[in-house]
């Protein structure tokens, strides 16, 4: 055995900085931005990436520091925990508009004092024409920001934040120091010929890398300054001596190699940190933190300098840290997003280089510390493979009945050949981690571009019934007429080609986005610890990378294969209707009343929508100032016009419900059938094979994902009925999970089904959600079930799973609304079974039986 | 030889996949209806019947409990998780209802299981003709029978049979049968004694060498709504769970010989 599994508890001093990390409300801080903004204006006759290194240097320089009651990792980029910084150089419009708004919103709610709100309004007119997602816009074609406007696709992610998305080389700078990387830049600096054509793009950039990299260490001596000086008048012998140890690590790291798991520990924080204050981007993956974490481990342990609990009780403090960060985004996009989360994906386990079993002890307290502190950061991820100890998968399944979802399983056999096939050599590939929610990249050689656009597949699908017409406005092509189709082929032909056009304007809008970050949003910092920008001269945005990639993530295959499959059975074999009753149904929402996202009244929008239609297929042109009219005649007069054009499409509410009763009776994807299931194969397959055709600046290849993150939600909002018998505005199928509700055979028939995907082809990540009740995970036999049903859908080639472990409260509100439940897994006597399959009594002696099924 | 054509039909109520507590590893249970008890306490009223009948489902919507089904049929289904089984050493358990009740579709079903190399088990009351126990024998890898009462009397009255036919056959299988498993449901009123568990504990101890172990598997009422969805009335309707240390004492009481003891499956 490899590995020593320790028994640790969570210290006082690790439940006292959680409790103090939630204590208070998130703010929205100013400093950072009023800096940037005195810095380019400083600068404006530099190069970009000298800029850029200069302005990182002047944050580091004045930026608030503190080191916070108990604290033995130290280093904050806001005064206040789980505080955001503000990065106008990305975008600042939106928070502009939101500025006065964003204290009270749903999601993720962040308070702005009057003073940061002043320095904000003050600094935001530079911004003006010189942001990236301006200069991104105005490299877009029209088609591709009327689709954009159309929400077909949403690639705002990057259009109005940094890129992040990334796992950089922390070995490396464990092991060589911040000064070993500036030795290395000095090296090519010097081996640089005046003569060769790149010669001062190369010079610049590479001078750019070694100012961030001082910028950094300079950064970390402000820590070891305060530290010292709180050392000289704290009257706490023991936190003094602990103060004094935080002076001497900040001296050390990150500057030098790493001497010591502590110094280790502080020189990833400074890192990690330091990438999320050169740039807002999300997704900064710590990677494979056992691996490169371990050799200080076994050295401080066997070396009898640090016991097992105190090198837990810092690996706790680092799980605290990672959750003190925090980022501010837009309204609209913070509900796709939902829950402050930064998705640092840290990940444990799978294999090495050489392609042995990669578990070791810094592995187990890795899944200890999320175990003992319970936070939703970091985004953990063990990496399962033929090999993986049944010990590692057992710790795996007491983390995931703590109910926190975590962590998420991957699986080396899919996901290892999957990156060969998108160019890595075996031994990279051997070395994925996960980056963000589920996406797999080797780190320290990569720029993935993981969250590069939703693209909501029911929206082409909705086109199919228009033939490209959206609000009055042709914006996909003019396929086919509904009317005129003849066969299911027809049908299919024109979701393929409404999909694939759409497909190519968001491609159109991923380069025109590359470019401007390429142009203005390049960063020296991060650069140095990616191969092979130093030795290209290049930052990662600007192609210097090993390998790079766009990844952009197609959602509801469950929807369009079920929809598909209704349509093909009901419409062309069995004549049950034809499509353009079907149509009329879904205008009529299947006969229910619309449930219209806030403020909107569905009806008024439907009619509205119809009379354009109509006005359109007469021929005449509808300008937005004449749809204006007609809205506010409508609104006058809904109940008339609701007579005149009833629901929108003039079909009888019971008859459109009959319709949808005919979908639903279809066989639907996730209960292990081979019709439904090969139907959403194939739908896979449109977005997933078209998407690996096109390159992106970078000299990358585009590879597709399978999952909203928790965009299905709020892009549900903007979709209108499906065919699938969706109700409009309802939420999209998420990730790769089948259409909730739909699956009614269980955890197997369901995995079944979703491993029947080519997970391999959609390399940019697949996800899929099961829900289980603690129940149905407790005692031997569940826990070891449990861990076969990972590792038979594994054999099955599913590329990721995770559960939902879920609790009374759930339960509870699960009986209120039995429909967002469909799936959930309780174990009943001795046996286990759908929650909602179960009558009321039963529910009730589950319900109350569920605290003791809780006690871990 | 069981007929192996796979053409064979029996009536049954339910597969459940991924069940987890009847058997070893991850497992299938067909549930089989039709059976020659009438426990009072039974949780599956809906599969005492040997037909197809009208049962609510649970939201009150009519509809009907039983189909007849193929051995081939319920194997395609079965199949579906052969991972599963490989990778937990799960299998198929044929409950129900009484599997012993429909001896050729359960043995060409469970032959079906052998030959496809799955674990098999079964959960039965064990009443039945000596010729049948022997039949299903050389099929079963894991036996598990229920024994309710000692007294005939009061076996008779609670479940609608004597016991004599299963305290033999339970003799019987100890003897030629390599893994069986006593399960008693402790039911309040009928069975709850320290003196009546020690009773059945007292006989399993004196059987054969293939009995493996006594399961107490504490009284639930999971089953009651299932009978007014069947429009009947449940007989013991007024009686209260018992709580977790009230089982204690039984445990005790069966636990004073060799055998090995568990409260639960």
């Amino acid at each position: 055995m490899a590995y020593k599994i320790y028994d640790t508890t969570m210290t006082d001093r690790v439940k006292r900085l959680k409790e103090r990390t939630y204590g208070g409300k998130p703010r929205l801080e100013s400093d950072r931005a009023v800096l940037i903004t005195e810095a380019y204006q400083a600068s404006e006759d530099q190069p970009i990436d000298m800029r850029r290194a200069l302005a990182f240097q002047h944050i580091l320089e004045h930026l608030p520091i503190a080191i916070r009651e108990d604290e033995l990792i130290v280093g904050c980029n806001t005064k206040e925990p789980r505080s955001s910084q503000v990065f106008p150089e990305f975008s600042y419009a939106w928070i502009e508009q939101e500025l006065d708004t964003m204290e009270h919103r749903s999601a993720d709610p962040f308070y702005v004092s009057p003073e940061d709100k002043e320095a904000l309004r003050r600094i935001f007119p530079y911004w003006k024409g010189k942001t990236v997602s301006e200069l991104a816009l105005s490299y877009m074609s029209e088609d591709t920001k009327k689709a954009m406007a159309h929400n077909v696709f949403t690639p705002g992610n990057y259009l109005y934040n940094g890129i992040g998305h990334v796992c950089v080389d922390y070995g490396k700078v464990l092991r060589c120091g911040m000064l070993g990387l500036i030795d290395e830049i000095e090296k090519t600096l010097a081996g640089l010929k005046e003569t060769d054509p790149d010669y001062n793009t190369r010079m610049i950039f590479l001078q750019a890398a070694k100012l961030s990299l001082q910028a950094a260490i300079a950064y970390a001596q402000r820590y070891a300054k305060l530290a010292r000086e709180m050392a000289g008048i704290c009257r706490d012998a023991t936190r003094r001596a602990e103060l004094e140890q935080i002076a001497r690590n900040c001296t050390r790291v990150p500057a030098h190699p790493a001497s010591s798991f502590y110094e280790a520990l502080q020189s990833f924080w400074f890192v990690q940190l330091l990438i999320q204050t050169e740039s807002n981007g999300h997704s900064i993956s710590p990677g494979r933190f056992d691996q490169y974490m371990y050799p200080y481990l076994k050295k401080d342990l066997e070396a009898g300098v640090l016991t097992p609990d105190a090198a837990q009780e810092l690996v706790d403090c680092v799980w605290v840290k990672l959750n003190e960060v925090s980022k501010c985004r837009d309204e609209f996009s913070a509900a796709g997003f939902a829950g402050y989360g930064l998705f640092q994906n840290l990940c444990v386990g799978g294999q090495t280089r050489d392609g042995r079993d990669a578990t070791n002890d810094m592995s187990f307290m890795c899944l200890q510390a999320s175990y003992h502190t319970r936070l939703p950061q970091p985004s953990l991820s063990v990496r399962v493979w033929n090999g993986t100890p049944q010990d590692l998968l057992r710790k795996c399944v007491e983390v995931t009945q703590t109910g926190i979802g975590l962590p998420a399983y991957y699986n080396d056999e899919v996901i290892i050949p999957a990156l060969i096939n998108r160019g890595l050599t075996i031994y990279d590939a051997r070395e994925y981690n996960l980056i963000g929610c589920v996406e797999p990249q080797k780190g320290g050689k990569t720029d993935g571009w993981h969250d590069a656009a939703f693209y909501n597949m029911c929206r082409p699908m909705e086109f199919v019934f228009t033939s490209g017409m959206d609000e009055g406005e042709q914006v996909g092509p003019k396929t086919m007429p509904i009317a005129s189709m003849k066969t299911f082929e027809d049908f299919k032909e024109a979701y393929k080609e409404q999909l694939e056009y759409f497909i190519d304007r968001m491609v159109n809008a991923d380069n025109a986005i590359d470019y401007a970050h390429m142009q203005r949003g390049s960063m020296p910092f991060l650069s140095t610890m990616i191969e092979d920008c130093i030795g290209r001269g290049k930052s990662a945005q600007q192609g210097g990378a090993v390998y790079n990639f766009t990844g952009p993530q197609g959602f509801g295959v469950a929807n369009i294969g079920d929809g598909m499959l209704a349509v093909k059975k009901l419409v062309f074999d069995q004549h049950a209707f034809t499509l353009t009753e079907l149509k009329a149904a879904m205008d009529a929402n299947f006969g229910r009343e619309d449930s219209a996202p806030d403020g909107q009244n569905a009806q008024v929008t439907s009619i509205v929508k119809t009379i354009v239609d109509r006005l359109i297929a007469q021929g005449k042109k509808v300008t937005d100032d004449q749809i204006k009219t007609i809205l506010k005649g409508v609104m006058a007069n809904e109940t008339m016009y609701a007579n005149l054009y009833g629901a929108g499409s003039g079909m009888e509410s019971s008859r459109a419900a009959q319709i949808r009763k005919q979908i639903m009776g279809c066989p639907k994807f996730g209960n292990d059938l081979d019709e439904p299931d090969e139907m959403a194969r194939e739908v896979a397959y449109m977005y997933t094979g078209y998407v690996e055709k096109f390159t992106n600046p970078r000299g990358g290849r585009y590879q597709a994902g399978l999952y909203p993150v928790s965009a299905n939600v709020p892009l549900g909002t903007q979709t209108m009925a499906t065919p699938d018998g969706r109700y409009a505005h309802a939420p999209i199928a998420d990730g790769c999970s089948p259409v909730s509700g739909c699956d009614v055979l269980g955890p197997t028939a369901a995995a079944n089904s979703v491993a029947k995907l080519d997970h391999a082809i959609a390399s940019n990540g697949t996800l899929f959600n099961q829900k289980f009740h603690p129940s149905a995970l407790s005692g031997e036999s569940g826990l070891v079930a449990f861990t076969n049903l990972i590792r038979s859908y594994f054999d099955n080639k599913g590329s990721h799973v995770q559960f939902n472990v879920v609790d009374r409260q759930t339960l509870l509100d699960a009986q209120k609304h039995p429909e967002n439940y469909k799936t959930l897994v309780v174990r009943v006597a001795g046996y286990s079974a759908l929650f909602t399959s179960l009558s009321k009594s039963l529910q009730d002696d589950i319900i109350n039986r569920t605290e003791q099924a809780l006690k871990i | 030889m069981e007929n192996r054509d796979g053409s064979v039909k029996g009536l049954i109520f339910n597969i459940q996949r991924y069940s987890i507590h009847d058997g070893p590893g991850i497992r299938t249970n067909v549930f089989l209806k039709g059976c020659p008890l009438r426990c009072k306490w039974c949780c599956n009223p809906e599969s005492q019947s040997p037909k197809a009948e009208q049962m609510q489902d649970a939201e009150g919507n009519p509809g009907t409990v039983g189909r007849e089904v193929t051995v081939g049929e319920v194997m395609e289904e079965i199949v579906k998780d052969d991972r599963y089984y490989y990778r937990s050493g799960g299998g198929v358990t044929l409950t129900g209802g009484e599997c012993l009740f429909q001896p050729d579709f359960s043995c060409a079903l469970l032959q079906a299981c052998r030959d496809h190399q799955l674990n098999t088990a079964i959960e039965t009351t064990a009443f039945a003709s000596l010729e049948v126990i022997r039949r299903f024998i050389p099929l079963v890898d894991c036996w598990m029978m229920d024994i309710k009462h000692m007294d005939p009397q009061k076996h008779k009255e609670w479940c609608g049979q004597s016991n004599e036919v299963i305290l033999d056959n339970a003799r019987y299988l100890s003897e030629h049968h390599p893994c069986v498993i006593l399960r008693v449901p402790v039911i309040p009123g009928v069975n709850d004694t320290p003196e009546e568990i020690g009773a059945i504990a007292a006989f399993a101890n004196s059987l054969g060498k293939g009995v493996r172990a006594l399961h107490l598997l504490p009284y639930h009422r999971l089953g009651e709504d299932k009978y007014r969805r069947l429009g009947r009335t449940y007989a013991l309707r007024d009686i209260e769970p018992l709580l977790p240390e009230q089982m204690i004492p039984l445990r005790d009481a069966a636990a004073k010989y060799s055998l090995p003891v568990q409260i639960g499956g």
